[in-house]
Formats: C-alpha cells, sequence, structure tokens
C-alpha cells in the first residue's frame, strides 16, 4: 500500500496517526463509561477491523476520532485521544465517517452537490471542488450523472456516494461503523470494494468496525477486540494482532460476543418434522393461504390510473409448517409482494384468498380483516423494529395482543424468558439495543399467537447470536406447525428454515428437502 | 465542551440544570430542521383534514379558529425540545414554509403567518429567558400564538369580518393554541424523551422534570 | 400537489433560470399590494395576468385546475364565510333566521375568494420554477442568511419524501400490531396520535444521525465556499419588472374604477 498517498485521488495526503492513551469517555447522563481506560496506538496507513461484543464503545470511539462527540455538553473525557499529535477537535477535515444507515449518509439532493458538501466546508474553491467530485465518484465506481437525484439510489450505492463525499475531503483517516451492516449482498461487495479501491488511492488510515469478519478480512492487516467497559470492567483491549492470529486466539471469545468469525456457524436448532414435498397439500400441511396471478404495487390504483404492478406472481400457497423465502434484486418488489400478501396492501391485480382454515369465519379477504381477526391469523414483522412498538414498555408490548384478544397476561411473563428480556420488563421499547429490539417485536407479534408468520429482512444488520436465536425460534414455530414466509437475502437463513424459495428476479427454484436444486417453469416474474 | 479529566471519574450529574448554553450546535439546527419538517407534513395532513370540518365552519365561520392550533405545534414544540433562543421562530417558519411547498392555498402569506405565529410563542419563552419549560409556559405559549394567528389572519383572510367575530375568533384560536398547540406539544416532549430519542439534546431530561 | 415536488428535477422551464430571490421579491410584491385591499378589480385583473404568466414556469392552467383543485374549493369556502360575516350593507339579498347576506357582504365574500386565488398563484408559479438547492444557496449568498440554519433546513427538506413514506409505513406497521381496529372517531384519533408520535421519534432519530454525518463532514466549523454560484442576471431584473407591473396594473385599475378599498382607515 502506498502510504505516502500517491495516486490520482492522493496527491499529497498524509496518512493519519492515531494515538490513545489512558482514553475514557463517560456520555451525559449515562451512569457508566462507554469507553474506560483504552491505550491503542495506529500507525499512519494501517488498516484496523475493531472487533466486540455491543456494549464495548466501539462507536463511541469512531465518533470521537471523527470529532463529533465534543458537541456533548455534559459528557466527561479521561485521558488523551491524538490524532498525528493534535487533539481530535484540532483535526477537522482529517477524518470521514461512514454510518450503518445508508439514508443518513445523503445530505443533499443532486450526486455531485452531496459530494462537493464535505469539501465546501472546508473552504476548497470551486474550481477545484469540480475537479475533485467525479474524481471521487470514479474512485468509488459511481458512473452517474453530476445532477442525479439521490432519492433514487440504492443503500449500497448511498454508501458509495458518502464514500467519494469523504474522499473529496483527502481525508487522512477513514472510520466506517458497520457501513454494510443494512445492505444486500451484491450492495456489501460494491462498497467493500470501493473502500479498498479508495485506500490504494489515497493510503489512508482505516478504522473499521463490522459483525462479519470475512467480508473485510482481505482488507485489513490488523484486528483490535476491545473489551466490555460496563461497571467494574478493566476496559481496554482483549486481543490485538494479525487477523490469522487473532481469529485463531479468540475464536471462542469473538464467536460469543456475536461477531460472525470466518468458517464458523452459530449453534442453531434444525427443523426437525419431516418436510412434505414442496406445493403438495398432503395430510400434514393444510393450506392457509393462496394467490393466483398477484400483481403487486405500493400505490393504489384509480379508476383512470391504473397501477403498473411492480411484481406479478402466477400462484404463491401457504401451508402451515412450512417456510418460503422470497429473494431477488433490489427493487424487485419482494416487501411489496410480502405486504400484500399480510393484508396490508390491497393487491393491484390477481386476487388473494384467506382458506377455512385460515380464516375460520373472518372472512375470505385479509385486506378487510379487522386488527383483531388479523393478528391472531398473519402476524407481520417488519424491518425496523420501531415501527412497531405501540406502547411505553416491554411487559406492556408484549400484553398488547394478548389484551386486544381478550386473553389473560400469562403469556407475557412466558415470553419475556423465552426471549430473555426479563431485566427489561419496565424498560421504554425504544431505549433497547439493536438485537434486544429485534427480539421484542417479534415476540410481540407471537404473542397473538398467529397461524402465518411474515417477516422483512428479520436478519438485516444481526449480529451471530441475535440471528442464531431468530433461526431457532423459527424453525421451533415452523415445527409447531404455524407458516413462515421470509424475505430475504440470508441464503444461510433461508438454507436452514427450508421450504420453497421464491425468486422475483426471473426462474423460480424449487426445493425438496435435502434434494437437489430443480428449476421449474417460470412462476415468479418480474416486469 | 465537555470537560477533560485525567484520573477517577466525575459523579455523573443528575437532570442538569446548568445555565442553558445559548449557541446552537449542529444536532440542534438540524434536530430542529428535522422537526420543523416533520411537524410541517403533519401540518399538510392537518390542512387535509380542514375540508372536513368545513362543515362546521359552515355554520359559524370563527369555529374555524378551534382547529387552528393544529398549526401552532411546530413553535412550541421546537422550542421544548432545543430549548435555545430563536428555537419557537425557527421551527415555526420552516414548517410553515414546508407546508406551502407541499401545496395549500396560503400561498407566500404562510411565510408571514410563520413568523407571526413563531414570534408569539418565541416572546413567551423569551420572557421566562429560556430557563423555564414546564406546562404552564407551554400552555401560555400555545395561547400567545394562537393570538398571533388570530390576529394575522383577522387582518389577512378575514379582514373583511365585523370587528366581533374578528374578536371571537381570536380568543379561540388562542384558546386552541393552549390546548392543542401548548398541552399536545409538552405531553409529546415527555412521550418523546421518555424513548431517549432526545439524548444528544437539552431536553433530555423532559421525562422527570416537574410539571410545574 | 405532493411531497415529490421536492424531489423533482430542475425544471426547463424560462423562470426556472431566474434567482430565486428576484422571483420572491416579485411574488411578495404583488401578494403585499393585493393585501392592502378588498376588492374583485385589483384581485381579478392580478389573477389574469398571473394566469398568463403560467406558461413561464412550466404550468398549464388546465393542469392547474385539475391538481389544484382544493385551492379552489378553499378560496370558495374563504369567500362563503366573508359573505356570512362581513358588515351587512347594502341590500338584503337572502335571510334565513340569524343568518344573511347582503350585496356588501356577497361582494366583500367573492373579493376575498379572487383574491385569494390571486395570492395562492405566485406561491404556486414560484414553487414549481425554483429548485430548493438553488433557493438555500441565493438565500445564503445573496440574502446572508446564516448558512448553518440555510443548508440545515435544505437538509432537513430532502427528508420529507423518507418521512411521508415513513409515515405510510408507519400505518401498515400499526394496523398489523392490531391498532385502530375499533370503528369510532375517538379510536381513530387515538390511533392517529400514536402514529404522529411515532414518526416525530423516527424524524428525530434521522435527524441526529444526519447531524453526526453532516458535522463528520465539518459542517458548521467557520467559513465554507460554496460550489454552486448564485448570481443575478438580466432575467432576473425582468421577473422583478414582471412583478411590479402586474403589482401596478392590478392596484391602478382598481383606484381608476373606484373599486380600491383600502384595509386600513
Amino acid at each position: 500500500m502506498a502510504a505516502d498517498g500517491r495516486g490520482a485521488q492522493g496527491r499529497g495526503v498524509a496518512p493519519a496517526r492515531i494515538s490513545a492513551q489512558g482514553w475514557g469517555w463517560q456520555h451525559s447522563g449515562r451512569a457508566a463509561k462507554a469507553v474506560h481506560n483504552l491505550d491503542l496506538e495506529i500507525a499512519p496507513g494501517e488498516r484496523v477491523l475493531l472487533l466486540g461484543p455491543s456494549g464495548a464503545g466501539k462507536s463511541t470511539l469512531l465518533h470521537a476520532l471523527a470529532g463529533v462527540l465534543g458537541a456533548d455538553e455534559d459528557a466527561d473525557e479521561f485521558g488523551s485521544l491524538l490524532i498525528d499529535g493534535e487533539p481530535v477537535a484540532g483535526a477537522r477535515g482529517r477524518t470521514g465517517l461512514m454510518q450503518q444507515d445508508p439514508d443518513a449518509q445523503v445530505v443533499l439532493s443532486r450526486v455531485g452537490d452531496d459530494v462537493a458538501f464535505g469539501a465546501e466546508n472546508l473552504s476548497v474553491p470551486r474550481d477545484e471542488i469540480w475537479r475533485r467530485v467525479p474524481a471521487a465518484l470514479d474512485a468509488v465506481g459511481l458512473a452517474l450523472p453530476l445532477d442525479h437525484p439521490t432519492s433514487a439510489l440504492s443503500g449500497g450505492q448511498k454508501q458509495r456516494l458518502g464514500l467519494a463525499g469523504m474522499l473529496a475531503m483527502r481525508p487522512g483517516l477513514l472510520l466506517l461503523d458497520e457501513p454494510t451492516a443494512n445492505l444486500d449482498p451484491a450492495g456489501v461487495v460494491d462498497v467493500r470494494d470501493a473502500v479498498r479501491r479508495s485506500l490504494e488511492e489515497t493510503g489512508a488510515t482505516l478504522v473499521v468496525v463490522e459483525h462479519r469478519v470475512s467480508v473485510w478480512l482481505d482488507v485489513v492487516d490488523r484486528i483490535v477486540v476491545l473489551a466490555p467497559s460496563g461497571a467494574g470492567g478493566p476496559g481496554g483491549i482483549l486481543l490485538d494482532g494479525p487477523p490469522a492470529t487473532v481469529l485463531a486466539q479468540g475464536a471462542r471469545l469473538l464467536a460469543d460476543a456475536g461477531v460472525w468469525v470466518p468458517g464458523h456457524v452459530p449453534a442453531v436448532r434444525q427443523r426437525t418434522s419431516r418436510q412434505s414435498g414442496a406445493g403438495q397439500d398432503d395430510g400434514g400441511s393444510r393450506l392457509l393461504l393462496e394467490a393466483a396471478d398477484l400483481g403487486v404495487s405500493r400505490s393504489k390504483s384509480r379508476r383512470r390510473h391504473p397501477v403498473m404492478p411492480v411484481a406479478v406472481v402466477p400462484s404463491v400457497n401457504l401451508y402451515a409448517g412450512q417456510a418460503l423465502s422470497v429473494t431477488g434484486p433490489n427493487g424487485a418488489g419482494k416487501s411489496t409482494l410480502a405486504l400484500t400478501l399480510a393484508g396490508l396492501l390491497p393487491p393491484a391485480s390477481g386476487n388473494l384468498v384467506a382458506t377455512d382454515a385460515l380464516a375460520r369465519g373472518a372472512g375470505h379477504s385479509p385486506l378487510k380483516w379487522r386488527g383483531r381477526e388479523l393478528i391472531s391469523r398473519i402476524g407481520t414483522v417488519f424491518q425496523e423494529p420501531e415501527h412497531q412498538f405501540v406502547t411505553g414498555s416491554v411487559r406492556q408490548e408484549l400484553g398488547f395482543a394478548p389484551r386486544l384478544l381478550g386473553h389473560g397476561g400469562e403469556k407475557v411473563e412466558e415470553l419475556l424468558s423465552r426471549l430473555g428480556l426479563e431485566h427489561l420488563a419496565d424498560a421504554n421499547p425504544f431505549t433497547l439495543s439493536g438485537g434486544e429490539k429485534r427480539r421484542l417485536s417479534v415476540a410481540t407479534v407471537l404473542a397473538a399467537s398467529p397461524q402465518i408468520l411474515i417477516l422483512d429482512e428479520p436478519t438485516f444488520g444481526q449480529d451471530a447470536n441475535t440471528w442464531a436465536e431468530l433461526a431457532s425460534l423459527l424453525t421451533e414455530l415452523l415445527d409447531a406447525g404455524t407458516a413462515v414466509l421470509s424475505v430475504t437475502h440470508d441464503a444461510l437463513f433461508t438454507q436452514l428454515l427450508g421450504g420453497e424459495t421464491l425468486d422475483l428476479g426471473g426462474s423460480v427454484a424449487v426445493r425438496d428437502h435435502g434434494g437437489p436444486p430443480q428449476l421449474a417453469a417460470t412462476t415468479g416474474v418480474r416486469r | 465542551m465537555s470537560k477533560s479529566t485525567a484520573g477517577n471519574s466525575a459523579t455523573p450529574q443528575a437532570n442538569s440544570k446548568a445555565a442553558a448554553n445559548s449557541t446552537w450546535r449542529v444536532v440542534d439546527i438540524v434536530v430542529a430542521s428535522v422537526l420543523a419538517v416533520a411537524v410541517g407534513v403533519i401540518f399538510w395532513l392537518w390542512s387535509a383534514g380542514y375540508g372536513l370540518i368545513s362543515a362546521f365552519t359552515v355554520a359559524f365561520p370563527p369555529i374555524g379558529a378551534l382547529y387552528g392550533g393544529g398549526w401552532l405545534i411546530a413553535g412550541v414544540l421546537g422550542a421544548l425540545v432545543i430549548r435555545k433562543p430563536g428555537a419557537a421562530l425557527y421551527c415555526e417558519l420552516v414548517a410553515a414554509t414546508v407546508e406551502g411547498l407541499l401545496g395549500t392555498h396560503f400561498g407566500f402569506t404562510v411565510l408571514l403567518s410563520g413568523l407571526v405565529q413563531g414570534l408569539g410563542a418565541e416572546a413567551v419563552f423569551a420572557l421566562f429567558r429560556y430557563r423555564k419549560f414546564t406546562l404552564p409556559v407551554a400552555l401560555l405559549a400555545g395561547a400567545m400564538s394562537g393570538v398571533a394567528l388570530g390576529i394575522n389572519d383577522s387582518l389577512v383572510y378575514n379582514v373583511a369580518w365585523a370587528f366581533e367575530w374578528k374578536a371571537v375568533y381570536v380568543v379561540l384560536a388562542a384558546v386552541s393554541g393552549a390546548i392543542i398547540a401548548g398541552l399536545l406539544s409538552w405531553l409529546a416532549v415527555r412521550g418523546l424523551a421518555k424513548t431517549g430519542a432526545l439524548a444528544n439534546l437539552p431536553s433530555r431530561g423532559a421525562a422527570t422534570e416537574p410539571v410545574l | 400537489m405532493s411531497v415529490d415536488v421536492l424531489a423533482a428535477p430542475r425544471s426547463s422551464a424560462w423562470l426556472a433560470g431566474a434567482n430565486p430571490l428576484a422571483k420572491l421579491g416579485a411574488g411578495m410584491v404583488i401578494t403585499v399590494l393585493l393585501l392592502m385591499s378588498v376588492d374583485w378589480v385589483s384581485a381579478s385583473v392580478a389573477l389574469a395576468l398571473e394566469v398568463l404568466l403560467l406558461p413561464l414556469a412550466g404550468l398549464s392552467a388546465g393542469a392547474l385546475l385539475r391538481r389544484g383543485w382544493p385551492i379552489l374549493l378553499a378560496a370558495a369556502v374563504g369567500g362563503y364565510g366573508t359573505a356570512l360575516l362581513a358588515p351587512k350593507t347594502g341590500e338584503l339579498l337572502l335571510a334565513l333566521g340569524p343568518v344573511s347576506f347582503t350585496t356588501g357582504s356577497v361582494a366583500a365574500g367573492a373579493a376575498i375568494a379572487l383574491r385569494g386565488l390571486a395570492i395562492a398563484l405566485p406561491g404556486i408559479i414560484v414553487l414549481a420554477s425554483t429548485d430548493p438547492t438553488d433557493l438555500a444557496d441565493a438565500l445564503a449568498q445573496k440574502l446572508r442568511l446564516p448558512h448553518r440554519f440555510v443548508l440545515g433546513a435544505l437538509a432537513a427538506m430532502r427528508l420529507v419524501g423518507l418521512l411521508v413514506a415513513e409515515w405510510q409505513t408507519l400505518g401498515m406497521a400499526r394496523r398489523a400490531r392490531g391498532v385502530g381496529g375499533e370503528p369510532g372517531l375517538f379510536s381513530g384519533a387515538r390511533a392517529g396520535a400514536g402514529q404522529a408520535m411515532a414518526l416525530l421519534v423516527q424524524a428525530i432519530r434521522r435527524a441526529s444521525r444526519l447531524a453526526v454525518t453532516m458535522e463528520a463532514k465539518g459542517f458548521g466549523a467557520g467559513p465554507r465556499t460554496w460550489a454552486r454560484e448564485s448570481s443575478y442576471t438580466g432575467r432576473d431584473l425582468g421577473v422583478l419588472a414582471g412583478g411590479l407591473v402586474i403589482a401596478a396594473v392590478s392596484v391602478g385599475a382598481a383606484v381608476v374604477l373606484g373599486s380600491w378599498n383600502p384595509v386600513f382607515g
């Protein structure tokens, strides 16, 4: 790697050196320190992967290096954190920070303007800005016109746009905070390659935080594992060294912390009941929901403006105890299909019928079911858990569905212990960690004991522990007779749940349990 | 700015009652802007609902003033969340602009409305030197904002009404402002604080503040 | 009118090339002068002239009527309210119990309705032909408003579309939990309030993340340069002149025809 910043992009950019000595940080209003007693030296041009259990302060460290914690009025800082020998506040413009949420990366509504934003803030002259912008877009692989709207970009493109904006500032340090957690597999690879290219051109120092180690294994040359800094903990660093060494020494430790250690699959409960041949309604599997020639769309059709469906599926059948996974590229209409099947969106064409086994007297169109009827038949778990929180405490959340259905509160205690949330029973749902929120949102839907469970990207951004719990929970539900439909990119997850796969990008792969994949006639079509 | 200490930890402070730092940080500006934009979207929905209540206003138009409180939420809410000088004015102005951009029949007068209504709320918070954000203060700010709305409307839209109807309108607007803008905003901020969404802002302790 | 207006590509209309401040200035002049009187002459003359300008903004009267009918409705409602509550001058036209309409009050009502339309149209014209980023550049560079607030508001505007989409998602997500299933106005209002709160939480969360992004890009730390320059051209003089002419002709016509009816005094 070029440590002197050679390359078209990085003429004259010196990579940054980081030095932390006894550094600690306590956010305002919190009793415990986020980071405690950190001693860390990162040489210029080094590429570091930062790992550790949640709560170890990884994000806090990155935010501090990026200079965005300084405005916290009542926070306490301990020790020193230096970039190139100066306190962080004096190093404005030397660092670039990428966050997890692609939508948060974009500031302005046109691609060129957004990339120019950072350079404008650094008082770069106008001509120089417009020289840097195309070069930066080129370096990250975004071949788009400068007035392309940023709202029309995919998640991976938005992350790369953010990276281009950073490159236009000529940073010496790139800080990436779980940059690929919310991206589909293609986006993950795009972002990783764009980062690798940028590093080669600028020679900047890199610090990246990510659960999925395998993505960054070829890019980084050092792994640092932070210790959790909860009350009484010694803080500091647990492991530090070249990737191969750290992964060998600390595989167990990292796996317990929820990191996706390469070559190590989390322990998951496997399916026990035999799956029947796909699509057959034998004695063991009742048909619950069937759709024929279903066209789905987010916009409502009006008489004079019939809407073009984003996807049309000739046939979808949901059987009790069977899983159906919906895959496909971005924009193929997977989520729209799931929401339509869940009775939350009206179909654009075709029909959707609930069989008697599912309807139980409530009518055959899920769209027309009232709230109480819907939740005990079809439960839908949305991609963002916070969208589904409707009360002020975890206990009330779990009790919401039972109360609505007129049941007692026994289920609440059972769910609390099943999902390990007893210690949070009175906490506000919004204050939970990411994994806890995901578990809670699934639990709240399960509290109504629906016959069909529909999940939209349930494993997005989850660490290995939450992933394993979720997968185990779902195999248990499947074996108990619930039908599960999941929209997911996660191939391992799909394999675990078994059942059919519906691919909205072209042809359908129909799989028997344990048999080789067979290509059937085209049944899932994207128009 | 954060304090640096080498060595042992300082005792954590409970709800900080230090004098409000009156410079706006980036997070204050952006949260105020996004809050105003979000409320502007709610304004737009509120305007759409105006069609529903026009059935009532047909009988007695000044009743429409009771609906006006919905358009005053941005100022009071913004000030309660950000707690810095100018918050009420800025948020109300931006929210009114967003509502105008999304399409209403007010044209440029929406800027004037936003300005005047924001000033009404701002005046009350300034009166308490930006230190008190209790329920009575919120109610009063909502009421003053309502008075400003009433006077503005009486001079612009209802200018040809007889004086006594204008007076009724102003009074009803003040009531609506106090309840919808004042009370609801105060409750909303308490609710927001409980979710932890306000952790970076001066109002982070709003959930446990005394009511009066 | 929809939220897409904020994300639309740059319009190619003639007015789109004019500086936003000039358009704002012209619109303000017309609005202020029209607000000074309640009479149907100034209102209708201004309205007619503005309709002539619609093509310059890339709008057509037909499309406007079809999409902007709420504006017509609102103007009509305002006119009706005035006809009902204005001082009762002139001959009595209709009396129903406590309610009465006279020629004077109906004339005032018509004037208010027309004036409402004449005031709404400049706003629509400016909206259709102005890009928000251009407006922010003009406000910060030419009018010298504090750039942190102008750009903060611009960045927040970009989130409007996202928040509207989020409102719809929230509605579905909450229905999936069973909220709002009961019929009745009260339960609907409570569900709506809960949804509004949820939207506010998401808005503040997004704002906090956006603030981190902007601050990490060096925003707010002192002076900055501008990648896009906001400048005045001859076209802006034309726009301002146009606004002055419309205002002058409307007021002049009203004065000449004797119907000028100032609000004050």
